[in-house]
C-alpha cells in the first residue's frame, strides 16, 4: 500500500514565498483581465455561431475572405477538432434581436454556393443582445451567490476566521481561473461559468477537509504552537488531498482528451480549477489561519464528541 | 456501527437493486426493451437536444406592440368624444405608451366620459369590473392618457397566453415530433423541437402574425411613386407581395377579418393549376363577405396578410356561400404554410426570436460517443489508481463506484431528468469525485490502525470520524450545484443535475454499501493479522 500519510512536510515554512507567489498570480490575472479582457463567446457577446462539416478539406483563408465580404461585420473561421470541421462566428449585428436571425440564412446561402461539396450544418446558435446581456448578469450573480453561500456555510459550521480564510482562497481560485482565460484568450462562455461554480464547490470541499482537521487538532492539542498545528493538519490530510485530486484529474483528463471539441474549454477550466483549488487549500487557506487568530478554547463537550 | 441488522442489509441491497433495474434499460435498444418482461422498467434516460439533435428557440412577445395597438384603438374613440362635445383640441399624437393632446378647456364630465370609454373598450379582453383602466393626467393645457399598470400587465399576460396557444397550434399543424412549448417569465415562450436541426420553416411560420383582412381598394386615386406617402383620408398605402415596386391604396376599413375563418386548405386551381388556399367563413363572416361582394361587384377587393397585399382580384359576382380562395403566385409549400397560418389564427402581437440553438443529429451522436469513450477511460484509470493506492480497500471502493454509476443512471431514468453533454461531463466528474468519501474513510481507518486500534474498531471509528468531514465537504459542492441549477437553463442545467445526483449517490454508497463490504471483510480477518496486513 502506498503510504503518504506519515509525511512531516513544513508547509508553512515557505508561507511568505507562497503568499507572494499567489499575490503575483492574482495581480497578473487582474492585469490580463484589464489589458486583454475575456474572449467572450456568443453566449455573452451575442452573435451567431455555426459549426459545419464537409467531405473535403476546406481552405480556411479563402472561406474567411468570402464570408467577410458579406458585410456582416467581423466573421471568424477556425478549425474545430479536425480539418473538415469548421467553426464560424459572426459578430452581433446592430439593430436589435430580430436582425440576428438573418445572419444564419445569409451565411448558409453563401456557404452552399462557395463550397462545391455538400455542407453538413452540425450546430447553429444565435444569441440576441437581450439574452446575452441577461446571461452575463446571471452568470456573475451565480458566482457571487456561490461564494457568499460558502462564506455563510463555513461561518455557520466553523467560525468566522475559517470562513474568511476559506473565502479568500476561493476568490483566489476564481480570479486565477478568470486570469488564465484572459491570458490564453480561450473562449469564455456559459459552460465556463458552470465550471467556475464547480471549482468553487471543489476548492471549498478541499479546504473544508483541511479545516475540519485543524479544528479537531485545536481541540486535541491545546497548547501546540499554531504553526505546528496547521502543518500537522495539512500533513494528516495530505494523502487524501492527493488521492482525490488525482482521481478527479484522471477523470477530467480523460474527458479533455476524448470528450470531444464542444466541451474542451469547460474541461480545461475544471482541470485548472482542481489544480489551483488543491494548491490554495494547502498554501493559502490553511496558512491564513495563522494570521486570523483562531479560537483556541473550543468547548470540551464537542471536543469529546468528535474524538470519541 | 459495523454490525448491520438483516433489515438494514436487505434495505441497502434493495435500494441498489431498484436503481440497477432503472439503469438497465439504457443498455438496450427500444426494440429489445419491448421484448422484455413487463416488470422490467422501460424508461431510458431522456436525452437533451444537444445529444439527440434538435432545436431550441426562445421567443418574446412584442409587448410594446400590444399596448400601441390598444392605444390606436383608443385614439379614435377619444377623438369622437371630444368632437361630440365640441371640445377644441390640437397636437393629438400617439406615443408608445400614451395619447397626448392640447386643449383650452377640459371639463370634468368629459374626463369622466373618456374614462368610461375604457370600460367598454376593454370588455373583449378582460373583466376589470366597472373600474376605469385609464390614467388621465392634465398638465397645463396638455392632457395625456395612458393605461394603468394593472391593465397593461393583464393585457400583456392575455396576449402571451393567446400567443402560446397559437404557437402550439402552428407547430402541431406541422406534425413535429414531441415539441415542448412553454411559457417563461412574463412575456417569453420556450420551444424545444427534438429532431429538427434546421428550424427555418418553423421560424418563418412563427415570424408572421398572420393577420388576414379583406379591404376594398381605393379606386378614387392611383398610387403615385413621386408622392409615396400621399393617401386619401381613410385609406392607406400597402406594399404588394408579388411586385416590390407596386403599391396599393386600400381603404382602411376592414370588411372581413381572419378571425371569422373556420377553415383553410391548400389546393390547386382546377383551371390554371396554380396553388391556392381555399377558405371558409363562419356565419357572421359569410354574411359580411356576401354583403360586401354584393355591393361592390366590379371593384377590386384586396386580400391583405400582415399589411401586405397578397392579391386584389376584381369581384365578378356576389359571393354568398361564405367560401372563397386566395391565389397570389405562391408555390405549393407557401400555399400549405399560409393555410396552416390561417387555420391556427393570428398572433395578438409579433414574436421576436431572442435565441436559437440547433444541433444536428450527427453532432449529438458524436457527443454521446465521445462522452461514453471518455467515461470508460476515465473510469478504468480511476479504478486502477484506487487499487494501486489502497489495494483491497481500493477494490471495494471500485465496486462502490460501479454501483454509483448505475445509481446515477437509474435515478436519471426514474425521474426522467434530461441528460445533456455537460451532464455527461458531470457524470465523469462524479467518477473522479465519488471515491472521495471512501478515501476520507480509508485514510481515517489507516490512522486508527496506525495508532494501535484493532481492525474492527478502526473501521468503526474511522467511519464515525469521517462522517462530519464528508458531509461538510459534499454540502459545499451541493450548494454550488443547486445555485447552478437555478441560474442555468438548457444543457448547463443538465450538468448541475448529474453533479447533484452524483453527490447523493456517492455519500449513500460510502455510508451503506462500502461500509457493509468493509464490515464483512473486517469480521472475516483474524484480529491478530489485521494490523500487519493493513500496514504492509
Amino acid at each position: 500500500m502506498i503510504d503518504i500519510a506519515n509525511t512531516k512536510i513544513d508547509f508553512l515554512k515557505s508561507r511568505i514565498i507562497t503568499f507572494i507567489f499567489s499575490s503575483i498570480l492574482v495581480v497578473l490575472s487582474f492585469g490580463a483581465f484589464f489589458v486583454s479582457g475575456l474572449n467572450f463567446g456568443i453566449d455573452f457577446k451575442g452573435g451567431t455561431l455555426i459549426e459545419i462539416e464537409t467531405e473535403n478539406e476546406i481552405e480556411i483563408a479563402g472561406l474567411r475572405d468570402n464570408l467577410n465580404s458579406l458585410s456582416l461585420g467581423d466573421v471568424q473561421v477556425q478549425e474545430f477538432g479536425s480539418k473538415n470541421n469548421l467553426l464560424i462566428r459572426v459578430e452581433q449585428q446592430s439593430g436589435g434581436d430580430q436582425i440576428q436571425q438573418n445572419v444564419v440564412e445569409i451565411v448558409k446561402t453563401s456557404l452552399n454556393s462557395y463550397l462545391s461539396s455538400e455542407v453538413n450544418f452540425r450546430r447553429t446558435e444565435v444569441v440576441g443582445p437581450k439574452v446575452s446581456g441577461e446571461l452575463i448578469q446571471s452568470g456573475a450573480i451565480a458566482i457571487l451567490a456561490a461564494v457568499f453561500a460558502m462564506l455563510i456555510y463555513i461561518w455557520f459550521r466553523f467560525e468566522w476566521q475559517f470562513s474568511l480564510g476559506a473565502v479568500v482562497a476561493l476568490i483566489h481560485d476564481v480570479i486565477l481561473t478568470i486570469g488564465v482565460f484572459s491570458i490564453t484568450q480561450l473562449e469564455f462562455n456559459l459552460p465556463i461559468i458552470a465550471a467556475i461554480l464547480t471549482i468553487v464547490g471543489y476548492s471549498m470541499n478541499d479546504t473544508v477537509v483541511v479545516y475540519d482537521r485543524v479544528r479537531e487538532n485545536l481541540r486535541k492539542h491545546r497548547s501546540k504552537n499554531i504553526i505546528d498545528l496547521l502543518n500537522l493538519s495539512i500533513n494528516e490530510t495530505l494523502s487524501r488531498t492527493i488521492v482525490t485530486s488525482v482521481t478527479t484529474l484522471l477523470a477530467l483528463l480523460s474527458l479533455f482528451i476524448f470528450g470531444g471539441e464542444v466541451i474542451k474549454g469547460f474541461t480545461f477550466a475544471m482541470i485548472w480549477g482542481v489544480v489551483v483549488g488543491t494548491y490554495s487549500s494547502i498554501f493559502v487557506a490553511a496558512p491564513l489561519l495563522n494570521y486570523l487568530d483562531v479560537k483556541r478554547e473550543w468547548n470540551t463537550t464537542s471536543a469529546v464528541d468528535s474524538t470519541r | 456501527m459495523i454490525y448491520f441488522s438483516n433489515i438494514k442489509i436487505s434495505s441497502i441491497l434493495l435500494v441498489i437493486f431498484i436503481a440497477l433495474m432503472f439503469a438497465i434499460p439504457n443498455f438496450f435498444s427500444k426494440d429489445q426493451l419491448n421484448s422484455f418482461p413487463s416488470f422490467i422498467p422501460k424508461q431510458q434516460v431522456n436525452l437533451g437536444l444537444d445529444l439527440q439533435g434538435g432545436s431550441h428557440l426562445l421567443l418574446e412577445v412584442d409587448t410594446v406592440e400590444i399596448i400601441k395597438e390598444r392605444l390606436e384603438n383608443l385614439n379614435s374613440d377619444v377623438r369622437r368624444v371630444l368632437k361630440k362635445n365640441n371640445i377644441q383640441y390640437s397636437n393629438f399624437k400617439n406615443t408608445d405608451d400614451n395619447l397626448k393632446f392640447v386643449v383650452e378647456e377640459f371639463p370634468a364630465e368629459i374626463e369622466k366620459e373618456i374614462s368610461e370609454l375604457s370600460i367598454s373598450n376593454s370588455q373583449n379582453i378582460l373583466q376589470m369590473g366597472d373600474q376605469t383602466n385609464l390614467v388621465i393626467l392634465r398638465e397645463e393645457n396638455e392632457v395625456s392618457i395612458s393605461f394603468t399598470d394593472e391593465f397593461v400587465k393583464l393585457a400583456v399576460s392575455n396576449a402571451v397566453a393567446q400567443s402560446l396557444e397559437i404557437v402550439r397550434r402552428r407547430i402541431d399543424e406541422l406534425g413535429t415530433r414531441e415539441p415542448s412549448i412553454q411559457r417563461q417569465g412574463s412575456s417569453r415562450i420556450i420551444i424545444q423541437l427534438p429532431g429538427i436541426d434546421d428550424p427555418d420553416r418553423i421560424k418563418a411560420l412563427l415570424g408572421q402574425t398572420a393577420k388576414l383582412t379583406f379591404q376594398l381598394v381605393d379606386t378614387s386615386t392611383n398610387y403615385d411613386p413621386l408622392n409615396p406617402k400621399k393617401a386619401p383620408v381613410g385609406s392607406e398605402i400597402l406594399p404588394s407581395d408579388a411586385d416590390d415596386s407596386f403599391k396599393y391604396i386600400v381603404k382602411k376599413r376592414v370588411m372581413v377579418g381572419g378571425e371569422n375563418l373556420v377553415d383553410a386548405q391548400p389546393g390547386f386551381d382546377p383551371q390554371t393549376n396554380e396553388p391556392i388556399v381555399s377558405f371558409r367563413f363562419d356565419r357572421l363572416g359569410a354574411s359580411k363577405f356576401g354583403r360586401v361582394t354584393q355591393q361592390n361587384v366590379g371593384k377590386p377587393f384586396a386580400i391583405i396578410l400582415d399589411d401586405t397585399v397578397i392579391s386584389a382580384p376584381v369581384i365578378r359576382e356576389a359571393i354568398l356561400g361564405g367560401s372563397g380562395q386566395i391565389s397570389g403566385g405562391f408555390d405549393s409549400d407557401e400555399a400549405n404554410d399560409l393555410a396552416i397560418l390561417l387555420r391556427a389564427g393570428a398572433l395578438p402581437a409579433p414574436l421576436i426570436i431572442l435565441e436559437e440553438r440547433s444541433v444536428g443529429p450527427d453532432l449529438g451522436a458524436d457527443s454521446i460517443e465521445a462522452g461514453q469513450y471518455a467515461a470508460i477511460i476515465g473510469f478504468v484509470a480511476v479504478i486502477l489508481f484506487m487499487m494501486f493506492v489502497y489495494r483491497y480497500f481500493g477494490f471495494l471502493a471500485d465496486i462502490a463506484l460501479i454501483i454509483n454509476l448505475f445509481m446515477v443512471l437509474g435515478i436519471l431514468s426514474l425521474f426522467q431528468a434530461t441528460l445533456t453533454l455537460p451532464g455527461i461531463a458531470g457524470i465523469i466528474l462524479t467518477i473522479g469525485m465519488a471515491v472521495d468519501a471512501n478515501v476520507l474513510i480509508f485514510e481515517r481507518v489507516k490512522e486508527e490502525i496506525r495508532s494501535g486500534s484493532k481492525m474492527i474498531n478502526a473501521v468503526e471509528n474511522g467511519y464515525k470520524r469521517a462522517l462530519s468531514t464528508i458531509l461538510d465537504a459534499n454540502i459545499t459542492t451541493l450548494i454550488a450545484a443547486v445555485i447552478l441549477f437555478f441560474m442555468a437553463s438548457g444543457p448547463v442545467r443538465g450538468f448541475s443535475i448529474t453533479l447533484a445526483i452524483g453527490i447523493f449517490t456517492s455519500v449513500f454508497t460510502a455510508f451503506t454499501f462500502t461500509r457493509l463490504l468493509i464490515s464483512i471483510y473486517a469480521k472475516s480477518l483474524k484480529p491478530s493479522l489485521v494490523g500487519m496486513k493493513i500496514n504492509d
